[in-house]
This record gives C-alpha cells, structure tokens and sequence, in this order.
C-alpha cells in the first residue's frame, strides 16, 4: 500500500511533527549518556551511573543544570546577533529531519499514512539547503561574540563546512544516478533489492567521512578544539544559548545519521538475512526498529572515532578535503555517470561487469597515489648534481623551472622575516 | 508534491494570499533593512533573510528545485562568503562614508530610477495569452524536476555551457591573479622558530592579532596591550598608513595610534 505524500489530515500533521521533535529530543539525551558511557569504557573508566538505572537520566540533570546557570552576553557581544544565532543553529537542525522517512506506510488511529512528515521531489537538497543556513549559526556566534578565539572558530568552521559541503553533496549525486529521484521516500524503494552501500560503495565512503567533517565531530572538531581556540565558536556562550548550540550538534549528527540510513542503507527495511528468513520484517511498524538500530550504529561509529582518533591539523584537513576527497567523488561520478549512460543508452547487458571494472579503477587511482606518495617519502630520489638555482640570476626574479630546485630558505635569514611577516595576523 | 496546483490565474486560495503577503513584508523589509543597516555584517543579514523569503516564495508556488538551488547557492554559497570575508578582513564604519569615487551618488540614483522605469516597462508591455497551468506544462516530462533537467541540458544546453564556461574562467583568473610564484624554498617550522629565537629584534611571543581587542575587527586597527596603548606591531605592514589614525575603544576612550617616521614596511 502506498499513500502520496501531502494528503495528512491537520491533526495528523501535528502529531507528527510532535512526535519527530520529541524523538530527535530523546535520542540526543540518549545519545549523550550513550556517549560518556562508551568513551568511558574505551578508556576503562565506568562514567555516570549514579542518577536513574545505569545512570540513564544524567542527561536530563546536567540539561537541568545547565539551564539554571547564569545567562552571561560580553559586553563588546553585538546583542541581537549574539541572541539570534543559537535560535538559527537548534531550529534548522530540527527541521531537516522533516524528510526523512522512518518507516513504510502504516496506520495511525485508522488513518493510513507514510511515517514521515513530507517528502517531495528534491527532498536531499532541501536538508543539504536547511544545512548550509545551519552554519549561519556558528558563523555568527563567532562573530557576535566580540572576542578572538570564536572568531577564528568561526573563521574555521566557515571554511570546513563549505568545503565538505562540496564533497558530500558530490558523492550523493551518484545516488542520485541510481536511484533516479532526489526524493527520500523514493531513493529507500529503489533500494529494495541491493543497498546502496554494496552498489556505491566509494560514495558512501565519501559521504561517511565528509558527514564527520559536517558535523564538527571528532577527529574534524577543528572549530571548537580546545587546546587551540578554548571553546571555539561558543566560548562565550553560556547557559541556555549553550545548550542550544550542544543540542544542535547532537541532532545533526543523528540527522546526517539518518540521511546516510536511507541514502546507503535501505531507510527503513530489514538488513538482508532477515527480510528473506521473515516476509512481515517490512511492513507495519517494525522498520522503525531497524532503522533506529541503524541510525545507533552509526552514532556508535561517531563516539568510536571519537574516542580512538586524534584531531587532524587544519592545513592536513583542508587538504584531505579538497585534494582527495572532491577529486576522488569527481572521478567515481564520472564512472558510475558512464556505466549508466552505457547501459542505458548503449544497451550494454553487462552493467555489473562495469561496476566492476569503476570500482577496480577507482582502486588502482587511489593506490597508485598512496603508492607515489609512499615511494617519494621513503626514498629520497638520486637527483644529479645541478648548479644551485638562483631566482635573481639576470638582475630579474624569474621563478623556477620544472625541475629545478629552490634553494633553502636557511642561506638567508632577511628572506625568513620577511616570510615570518606575512603569515602574522 | 503531487497535490500542487495552478488552476489558473483567476483562483488564488486564502493561504496563497496570507503567505504572499507575509513573505513580500520579509523581503521586502530585509532589502529595506539591508539598506539602514549601519553594520555591513547586519547588512549580509538583511540581505540573507530576503533571500529565504524568496526561496521559500518559489516553493509554495510550485518550483521546488529553483527554491532549493536558491537557498543552497545563495543563501549557503554567495552570503556566506560575504560574511567570511567581512568576518576576515572587518570592515571600518569610518571608510564607508565617505564618497571615493565623483558623483557617484547622484549616478547611482540615475542609473537606480532608470533600471526601476525599465523594469516597469518590460513588466507593463507583457501580454499573457493563454495559460496553460503548470500541470499541462510539466506533465509531459514527468515532473517540474525532469521538466527543468529536459530545459537545461536540453533546449538551453549551449546557454548553460557557456555560463559555466565564463564561471570557471573567472575562478581561474582570480586564482592566476593571486598566484604568485615562490622565488625560494619555504621555511620549515624550525628555520623560522631558529631565525626568530637567533634575531635580537624580533619578538619571542607570537604577535597580536588586529583590531579584536578594540570596537572594531578591521585588520588596519591595532590590537590593545594591557595598559591600553595601541600594539602597533599588530598591524600587518600594508596597512600601516603614515598619517596618525584615531579610534574609539569599547570603553570610550580616544587612542591615537601614530606610526614612527622611517619604519621599514
């Protein structure tokens, strides 16, 4: 049975953005003693476990807490703004989760309906749009505080989400390739034989690191690393407005959670042995268990990484971004673009054979550059004598040719101030 | 998505009107505050609130892809480089007016009242004939999506092509521009912690930053030392300008910052 999207009844309607708010409100409270215990174990200690049965409720007491501390706006703080942007960052992280579909089409109280609030045709881009204004909120928290550190938070994460914006809204086009449809809804019933993760795998791979980098979590929390920019962009936050901008962060993690649930892992069906073992594992209200289970599997890979890595330097994460991982999207779309094109148009029966073939391409690319950098750091390459390069040979600078070689910067100490001077600042 | 309507002309529901009328007070009053704004950060503001009501004008009247290109591209890509530029280098209110260039107001209004008359012109000279109704025009292709995809890089492929053409020409010329060669090698962390620790001259701690301990974030103010006199060093060199300038911290008070005659830039 299926019930097209915008037919709810009012109440209906309400109830289900009820329901979506109060679950994204839980699942963070959830996710956040879910958090502390497992970095806890990882690093044999026990974490909380005084307030409620395993220490459940701590969430809600240290939310209490939080809310009941004094209310703190600098003075050099730009009021208004100060006061708009954690609005900005906790309503937006809400309302993408608007389209996400939850399970398939069930009854509610005799009225048959879709467990999602809406969907229609670019329903992924609408979250990738309600995402680029969520970083409006940092932006100007940082902005708004009047102070060194949140700016250069800000400054950060300005430059990091924009950038793996680009990467992760590359490696959904081939999703999108697939499944023939910007709609969510749509994309999950086009995963009903293969998911995605088996299909597209260098897409999901993309999309798992960028959605790290999109969400300021650990190792990619440059924005907030403490040992460098105190808080980041919510140094000066304090009380509530803090609240907000931790609360925001846990729901967009749960929400680039979901979008990589039903992008690459079938949304809301049963994981494949038991779809074929039990027929009722798809229908009724069953598929809302797998997908939470889903969605808990990637938090747990979020506090996993968190607890395991160390945080990159920012040039190193800069780079990684724009150098491997929009490149690397690129190539893929390219591959997946021509076996669809091949197969479509081209009437080539062997689209299976095509994907593998792009999958062992993609492969031999990425190692031969691991290879090429490999090679170049262990062995320092036999380089024959050359006369020393001078920039200033003919009373003119003229740069490098290639293959020549600059002369190090140590033979004069003017060139290392004037160097020093530029990066300040 | 299916549920959307465009019966025609003369029907326009209650709802379509209220949100109409809501959304034309936001964008209108973002374009309006754009322009009282004093700071150019509440400006960008303004000016992104305006292009959400748009946005979301597109959606309730049925173009859900312009709508989400919209948001994404301008809201997301265009303002927010704005803002990371005017958050970067800051903007100093005193620069903003005053009048750089001759008669530039009074062109500007000209060419303002000009551009208003034409657009009421081409506006007023349309004649609508017949309308078909969105479902009858996007129908054929399967949707306003595929509708849209079979326009582009379709009957407008060329037009297409050749904007992305001069877009990509663009962000090459810009990188050419502020391209510049290295004319030696570059120092490692350690040559330049050496050369700053071996220098007698050149401080030990890592510089002030500009302007972020004054009223202001424009990178030509300089940062304040603790006792309140301006760090001149603070500035980069470009930007220390010869004759005294004069700022007012967030306390009130007046600090002049003059930079010594014969330092070399």
């Amino acid at each position: 049975m299926s019930v097209p999207f915008g037919l709810d009844p009012g109440w209906l309607i309400l109830l289900k953005s009820l329901v979506i708010f109060v679950f994204l409100v839980l699942v963070t409270l959830f996710t956040i003693w879910l958090e502390r215990r497992i970095v806890a174990r990882m690093q044999m200690r026990i974490g909380p476990n005084r307030v409620g049965p395993f220490g459940l409720v701590q969430g809600l007491a240290d939310g209490v807490k939080l809310a009941l501390k004094q209310d703190i706006i600098p003075a050099l703080a730009d009021r208004s703004v100060f006061i708009l942007a954690p609005i900005i960052s906790a309503t937006t992280c809400f309302i993408a989760f608007a389209v996400i579909p939850l399970g398939p089409t069930v009854s509610i109280f005799g009225t048959w309906t879709n467990l999602q609030l809406t969907d229609f045709p670019v329903a992924v881009l609408f979250i990738l749009a309600i995402a680029s204004i969520g970083i409006y909120g940092i932006v100007l928290a940082g902005w708004s505080s009047g102070s060194t550190y949140p700016l250069l938070g800000a400054l950060r994460s300005t430059a990091q989400m924009i950038s793996y914006e680009i990467a992760m809204g590359l490696s959904l086009v081939a999703v999108f390739l697939y499944a023939g449809s910007m709609s969510t809804s749509e994309i999950v019933s086009a995963q009903q034989n293969v998911w995605y993760v088996v299909l597209l795998l260098p897409s999901f791979l993309i999309y798992t690191t960028s959605m790290v980098g999109e969400t300021n979590r650990a190792p990619f929390d440059l924005p907030e690393a403490e040992g460098e920019l105190v808080g980041g962009f919510h140094t000066e936050y304090s009380s509530l407005k803090f609240a907000l901008f931790f609360l925001a962060e846990y729901i967009n993690m749960v929400t680039v959670s979901a979008l990589a649930t039903t992008l690459f892992l079938g949304g809301w069906r049963a994981p494949a042995p038991i779809s074929t073992v039990w027929a009722g594992a798809n229908s009724g209200w069953w598929p809302l268990a797998w997908f939470v289970a889903k969605l808990f599997a990637f938090i747990f890979v979020f506090i996993w990484l968190r607890g395991t890595l160390p945080r990159l330097r920012y040039d190193q994460f800069m780079k990684f971004g724009w150098k491997v991982l929009i490149p690397v999207s690129l190539v893929w779309i390219v591959i997946v673009a021509t076996a669809r094109a091949l197969r479509q148009s081209a009437n080539v029966d062997s689209s299976s054979l095509l994907v593998i073939v792009g999958v062992i391409l993609t492969i031999l690319v990425v190692l031969s550059f691991v290879l090429d950098a490999m090679i170049s750091r262990r062995m320092p390459r036999e380089i024959e004598p050359e006369p020393e390069f001078d920039a200033f040979a003919g009373g003119f600078p003229v740069p490098p040719l290639p293959g020549q070689k600059l002369p190090t910067p140590a033979a004069s100490a003017q060139t290392i101030s004037a160097t020093e001077g530029d990066s300040r600042g | 998505m299916t549920t959307y309507l465009a019966t025609g002309v003369a029907t326009v529901s209650a709802g379509e009107t209220f949100a109409f009328w809501v959304l034309a007070i936001l964008t209108v009053g973002g374009a309006i505050g754009m322009l009282l704004s004093r700071k150019a950060v509440h400006s960008a503001l303004w000016i992104a609130l305006t292009m959400v009501s748009l946005a979301v004008l597109y959606l309730i009247n049925a173009a859900p892809f312009l709508s989400m290109v919209q948001i994404i591209v301008y809201t997301g890509a265009v303002m927010m480089l704005f803002l990371f530029v005017l958050m970067l280098i800051g903007v100093d209110a005193a620069d903003s007016l005053v009048e750089t260039i001759k008669g530039q107001r009074l062109a500007a209004v000209l060419v303002g009242i000009g551009f208003g008359l034409l657009l009421l012109a081409g506006v007023g000279g349309l004649t609508v004939n017949e309308v078909k109704g969105l479902d009858a025009a996007t129908s054929p292709a399967g949707g306003n999506l595929q509708a849209v995809a079979q326009l582009i890089f379709g009957r407008y492929v060329l037009a297409f092509e050749v904007t992305s053409a001069l877009l990509i020409t663009a962000a090459v010329g810009a990188i050419v521009y502020t391209h510049r060669e290295r004319l030696v090698g570059k120092p490692t962390q350690a040559m330049i912690s050496r050369a700053r620790f071996t220098s007698v001259t050149a401080p030990r701690s890592p510089m002030p930053a500009p302007g972020v301990f004054a009223n202001h974030n424009a990178v030509d103010t300089p940062a304040l030392l603790p006792d309140g006199s301006p760090a001149l060093e603070s500035v980069p060199a470009p930007f220390q300008v010869e004759e005294a300038r004069t700022f007012t911290t967030a306390d009130g008070r007046v600090i002049t910052a003059v930079y010594p005659e014969g330092d070399d830039k």
